[in-house]
């Protein structure tokens, strides 16, 4: 579920607000709020979609969790899905190395 | 904290013309925009969240069933249609698979990223959700599509004849909209029932609502028993991993399979017993079958899935987790409005429906057609109504008069017959909905005497919903998903009661045989009063393959 926005990270662009599928932010004119976090449904396309990597969606869908913006931070979670799909800045990237082929040959 | 784009008063409502209004932004609306387009028709995308990131394919890494047209291609579509239980059509098959092997090369025409094989040859069978979405945004943009994010439609417009459009509500400006439309498609995905998984907590059932109550029938609503292997309360319900899992106890030892072996391999024929031992107790997985090559590209290949195992500070393939099966209701199962013409024409003029809003029953049967078959049926299905709505746009059914005869068809958590009951919410509809459809006791493992009890309880649950559920403003969406999933719940329970035999995904425990007498589909409408065709068992024909 949704946690949380880095106030040093964000730069207001309001991109998030456009691309959650659930329309879980609004604008403010400012920092953007998190203001139906019960509507996440923990996707973490948001996360991609930063280009700053200042958003953190926890894995635990079902709830929030307790996690602080420092300990994101110490763990090197911010911009981590992204940067193992290979988008950078908000922007697709990777998928040309993506090698889920060689799994469903392997699945059979 | 002043708030800049929800304005409490609202403004005034959007109202717009077009020849082909597309309801949904997944793969098959996306498909159906730009096939409509090609055409020269006017198409607006209306979408309830935003086209690029919305339904179950955006969070994704999807397969898809790529045949190419080489000589061996009847007889890949024959051995799938095999495994089908019998009700697949193998003429949707094979044009379903040209249809999105010709779609997969515009792809590659328009320069989407595929991988390459080890030959250097492009492998088109896989898209991952992101870019795929981001791409085809970004297509149908270019095409000239007008695309209303955040648009959620709550119900279509007729004139008596002909579905003309719809209407719905502007989630972040706070106002309503109308599409006035020469025809409608809606691509607005399955009813996973509010489950808490990647892509699909939106997929609501909304269209299957809408087209009933225009008069619609839906097909294969029964098989709603697939079920996604995930780690306990995650969205994860991505089960490839778990083809390479081995079962436990929380105290760490085995769980054994019907023939006294560790049980393994969570994707495969030993999934019932795995859904038998979660009744009893929790499971733990630990994906200890993988190679180490394997466990590369697997935290390469699939990051939606394993970087969430880092967040848990977990390494998968060593530690043992708690895991559970998500239930995915016509996301992965085959039901949904029934497909009446080649051009995915529904029983109703004017309304087109496309990917996972359509039964796939033709493509799959009884069987799941999660990744791979219902990927390529959202690009096939997706195109063909596209240009099948433009196509009656085009012959003009409606237009002229549409404006001023237009009704609003929507009901059931919009306008109830009775006095709003404010203490009636969204939310507990949904949960009570939930009790009926989610566990596995009543819905993996089914029996005609606890179908008909819920059968029962969401008969008492929907004449509240008809008579008292009403929500105000923006909110009007809520109450509307909330009596989509409990109509689809249903629909769905009466379709599995009709169904007096097993067969795929629907298991009864009280008939426990596959009847060939039942190798048919079974069809439900009304809203109300749901309706039954296909309820009798039909003497066996021979047919020939």
């Amino acid at each position: 579920m949704i946690e949380l926005i880095s106030e040093s990270r964000c730069i207001e662009c309001d991109i998030c607000v456009k691309v959650c599928p659930a329309n879980v932010f609004d604008k403010t004119g400012g920092l953007p709020i998190i203001a139906r976090q019960d509507d996440c449904q923990t996707c973490f396309l948001c996360e991609i979609y930063c280009p700053t990597d200042a958003i953190y969606v926890a894995e635990y869908a079902d709830g929030p969790v307790a996690i602080t913006e420092a300990e994101v931070e110490e763990r090197d979670l911010f911009g981590s899905y992204s940067r193992a799909l290979g988008w950078k800045r908000g922007k697709p990237g990777g998928t040309e190395f993506d090698p889920t082929h060689r799994i469903r040959v392997a699945q059979v | 904290m002043a708030l800049i784009s929800r304005d409490p008063q609202g403004s005034d409502p959007l109202h717009l013309q077009a020849d082909v209004l597309v309801i949904g932004g997944g793969p098959s609306g996306a498909w159906a925009a730009l096939a409509a387009a090609e055409t020269g028709a006017r198409v607006i995308l209306a979408d309830k969240g935003y086209l690029g990131t919305s339904g179950a394919t955006a969070p994704s890494n999807t397969g898809t069933w790529c045949v190419s047209p080489g000589e061996d291609r009847a007889q890949i579509v024959e051995r799938r249609w095999q495994r089908t239980a019998g009700l697949a059509d193998p003429r949707w098959m094979l044009r379903c698979v040209d249809r999105a092997y010709e779609n997969l090369l515009k792809l590659v025409e328009w320069g989407y990223p595929f991988p390459s094989e080890d030959d250097g040859k492009l492998y088109i069978a896989n898209l991952r959700g992101p870019d795929y979405m981001a791409f085809m945004r970004r297509r149908v943009l270019l095409a000239g599509v007008t695309v209303l994010d955040h648009h959620p439609a709550l119900e279509l417009l007729s004139n008596g004849e002909n579905v003309t459009g719809a209407a719905g509500v502007d989630r972040q400006r706070n106002r309503d909209w109308q599409v006035d439309a020469g025809a409608v498609v809606l691509a607005t995905g399955g009813c996973a029932f509010h489950e808490r998984i990647l892509g699909a907590t939106g997929l609501t059932g909304d269209g299957y609502l809408m087209a009933a109550e225009a008069g619609a029938s839906l097909s294969g609503m029964e098989f709603t028993g697939k079920y996604t292997m995930a780690p306990h309360g995650s969205s994860l319900n991505k089960g490839l991993p778990f083809r390479w899992a081995s079962f436990l106890r929380e105290d760490g030892t085995a769980i054994l399979n019907s023939d006294g072996e560790p049980l393994r391999n969570g994707i495969g024929e030993r999934e019932k017993e795995i859904a038998r031992a979660m009744i009893e107790a929790p499971v733990y997985a630990v994906l200890d079958q993988a190679e180490p090559a394997l466990q590369d590209w697997l935290r390469q290949g699939q990051p939606n899935c394993f970087v969430p195992y880092a967040r848990m500070g977990i390494d998968p393939f060593k530690d043992m987790f708690r895991v559970t099966l998500k239930a995915e209701g016509t996301v992965r199962g085959t039901g949904g409005i029934r497909v009446a013409g080649s051009d995915c024409s529904t029983d109703v003029a004017g309304l087109y429906v496309a990917g996972d809003a359509a039964s796939r029953e033709n493509m799959t049967g009884a069987m799941s057609g999660g990744g791979a078959v219902n990927s390529s049926w959202a690009i096939a299905s997706g195109w063909w109504s596209g240009q099948g709505a433009a196509q009656h746009a085009k012959r003009g059914y409606g237009r002229g008069s549409f404006r001023s005869f237009s009704k609003p068809l929507g009901e059931a958590g919009l306008r109830p017959s009775g006095s709003v009951k404010a203490w009636l919410t969204a939310k507990d509809i949904i949960t009570a909905v939930q009790a009926e459809v989610l566990p596995l006791e009543k819905n993996y493992f089914r029996d005609g005497s606890r179908l008909e009890a819920s059968r029962q309880k969401l008969d008492v649950l929907w004449s509240d919903v008809r008579n008292h559920l009403a929500g105000t403003g923006v909110d009007r969406y809520r109450t509307r998903e909330a009596a989509a999933i409990a109509a689809s719940g249903r629909w769905s329970l009466n379709a599995a009661l009709a169904r007096k035999e097993s067969r795929g995904m629907h298991r009864r425990a009280d008939f426990p045989a596959n009847d060939p007498a039942f190798g048919h589909a079974i069809l439900v409408s009304g809203v109300d009063d749901v309706r039954i065709q296909g309820a009798l068992p039909v003497e066996t024909k021979e047919f020939a393959s």
